[in-house]
Order: structure tokens, then C-alpha cells, then sequence
């Protein structure tokens, strides 16, 4: 399966992209990572961090941009317009309290993506 | 975190803890702060919680998960419980965050409906007044009408209907 995974700079971000990775390796997924920035963010921090993290996975990946002003959008565009059966992000991060948050991105994607959508926790 | 909007009016004051009331069944239930030694009944109230009554992950459905929240809660937090004899039947908690406090409040199942979490979180408020505590917000399911209406009545104002979960603010008054 060919999977996009979006991923910015948080944390949550970046586990989200390891466990999308464990998933890849095992059941052999071809793996696309969308990098956008948040808020402050640089998407140059975002993608080097990427980059890193992608260095020693056992998987086929590729690394796409998004450089848009509304970056949920253009991720479900990418999502719908490319090869990709499924679009994997981050699932919620945690309040003090531990109840779980969805972030702005997060519902965009669940809202308008019309292809499968994969949350990690 | 960004830029939470609170009230302008502050809510209260309430009454702190310890309280007591007879609640709508008759059952005598009393309002304290927590101790220490209050961990293993409130850990049988959330074991025995109702799964349906879980709101966005919480309270975690596994006995070492609940333990393990439940020490953050009882650590960092300002807790009180409701009794009934020797039954923790409520616990409500602020947990603070680096721009206030965020509020959560669960009754067991047996004792929704009589009175007890309108009690339970007018004296956790008033608790966290003595505590110095001033500004409080939570999220909630939009759903989730009869909780919408209890943070209502003691003064929560919705302040981000933007999201999945509504997010309410309540900036309370200090003790006179």
C-alpha cells in the first residue's frame, strides 16, 4: 500500500511518523511524507528532523513540501490527486487533565479527506 | 498554549470543602480533599466506571493505566472526592496548565442524578479559590447536554466552538 503520512514539527508529529514507520517496514507500505510547519514552525527544522528520522527506516519513502497557507487543505489535496490508498497523521494530542485533543489539521483531514484516513496514537 | 478567553465577570464565590448534603435519593454524601490514603477507593470507583460514561480517553479503562493517571491527577493537581460512607462515589480535580486550570469532574454511575456533581464541583471551586486558583476551562463533547448544563450553572461560558470539543471558561472570584 502506498501511504502519505503528514507530518509538522510537534511532537506528537514525530511519533505519529515512527509508528506510521514500525507499520511500513512490517507490512511492507510504500511511505510518502507530506512536511508542513504550524504556527512558528520552520518547514526546514520540520524536514530536516524528517529526514533523519526516515535515514535508517527499511522502507521506500519520498518527501513532498507543502508550502501552502492552509496547510490541512493542501495536504487532503495531495492526498486525493496523487497514488496514495491512505492518508496517516497524528490522532489527538493530551490536555494536562489526559483527555485527548484533536488539533485543527486533524479534523480538517477527518471532515474532508474522501480517501481512507489513518490516526496514530 | 494560546491565548485562552475567559469571562470578564469572575463566577462564585462557592463554598469549600468539607461539605456534606443529603442527596436526592437520601443518601448522607460528603465532600472532602483528597488524602493520601484515598487512592485505593478512588481507584475501585473508576474500575468499576461505567465504559460509556468515558469522555475523550478519560478515565483510562485498564486498572495500571488508571493508576498511573490518577497519580499525575493526585500529584499535581487540587482533588476532592464525594463519599458515601466508605465509597469515593465523585472526584473532581484542576490540574494546572502554564495559563490556568483545566477542570474535570466524574460521578459513578449509581450516583449521577441526585444532586452530587453540582455539589461536587461548587465546592472544588470553591477549593481552588482558597488555592488561589483563578482562571478554570475544560472541554466537553457537544453532546453531552446535561454536563454543558452543570458548567453552565456554576458560571462556565463556552470560549471555542471552533472544535470537535467544546471548550468553556469560567474566571473565578477570589475568597471574601
Amino acid at each position: 500500500m502506498h501511504v502519505l503520512v503528514g507530518v509538522e514539527g510537534s511532537e506528537e508529529s514525530g511519533r505519529a511518523l515512527e509508528g506510521v514507520l514500525e507499520r511500513a517496514a512490517d507490512a511492507g507500505d510504500e511511505l510518502t511524507v507530506a512536511v508542513f510547519a504550524l504556527g512558528e514552525q520552520s518547514l526546514d527544522d520540520v524536514e530536516s528532523s524528517v529526514r533523519e528520522q526516515l535515514a535508517d527506516a527499511a522502507v521506500s519513502w519520498s518527501i513532498e513540501r507543502i508550502t501552502a497557507d492552509h496547510p490541512a487543505s493542501a495536504l487532503v489535496e495531495l492526498a486525493e490527486s496523487g497514488p496514495y490508498e491512505q492518508l496517516a497523521i497524528g490522532g489527538g494530542q493530551q490536555s494536562p487533565m489526559g483527555k485527548i485533543e484533536l488539533g485543527s489539521t486533524t479534523e480538517f483531514v477527518l471532515l474532508n479527506a474522501q480517501l481512507s484516513v489513518r490516526l496514530v496514537r | 498554549m494560546t491565548g485562552r478567553i475567559y469571562p470578564d465577570e469572575p463566577a462564585g464565590p462557592f463554598p469549600g470543602p468539607p461539605r456534606e448534603m443529603d442527596d436526592a435519593e437520601g443518601r448522607r454524601i460528603t465532600f472532602e480533599v483528597v488524602e493520601d490514603a484515598d487512592t485505593e477507593p478512588i481507584v475501585e470507583m473508576y474500575v468499576a466506571f461505567d465504559p460509556a460514561d468515558r469522555a475523550q480517553g478519560i478515565p483510562p479503562s485498564q486498572e495500571d493505566r488508571i493508576r498511573s493517571w490518577l497519580d499525575t491527577l493526585l500529584e499535581e493537581g487540587l482533588n476532592v472526592l464525594a463519599w458515601d460512607d466508605e465509597d469515593v462515589v465523585g472526584h473532581a480535580v484542576l490540574m494546572p496548565d502554564d495559563d490556568g486550570w483545566e477542570l474535570a469532574i466524574f460521578v459513578n454511575q449509581p450516583y449521577q442524578g441526585a444532586g452530587i456533581g453540582t455539589e461536587l464541583i461548587q465546592t472544588l471551586l470553591g477549593y481552588g479559590a482558597e488555592e488561589g486558583v483563578d482562571r478554570v476551562w475544560l472541554t466537553v463533547e457537544r453532546w453531552n447536554r446535561p454536563a454543558i448544563a452543570l458548567y453552565k450553572s456554576v458560571g462556565f461560558e463556552p470560549s471555542d466552538a471552533e472544535s470537535f470539543e467544546m471548550e468553556m471558561s469560567l474566571l473565578l472570584a477570589g475568597v471574601e
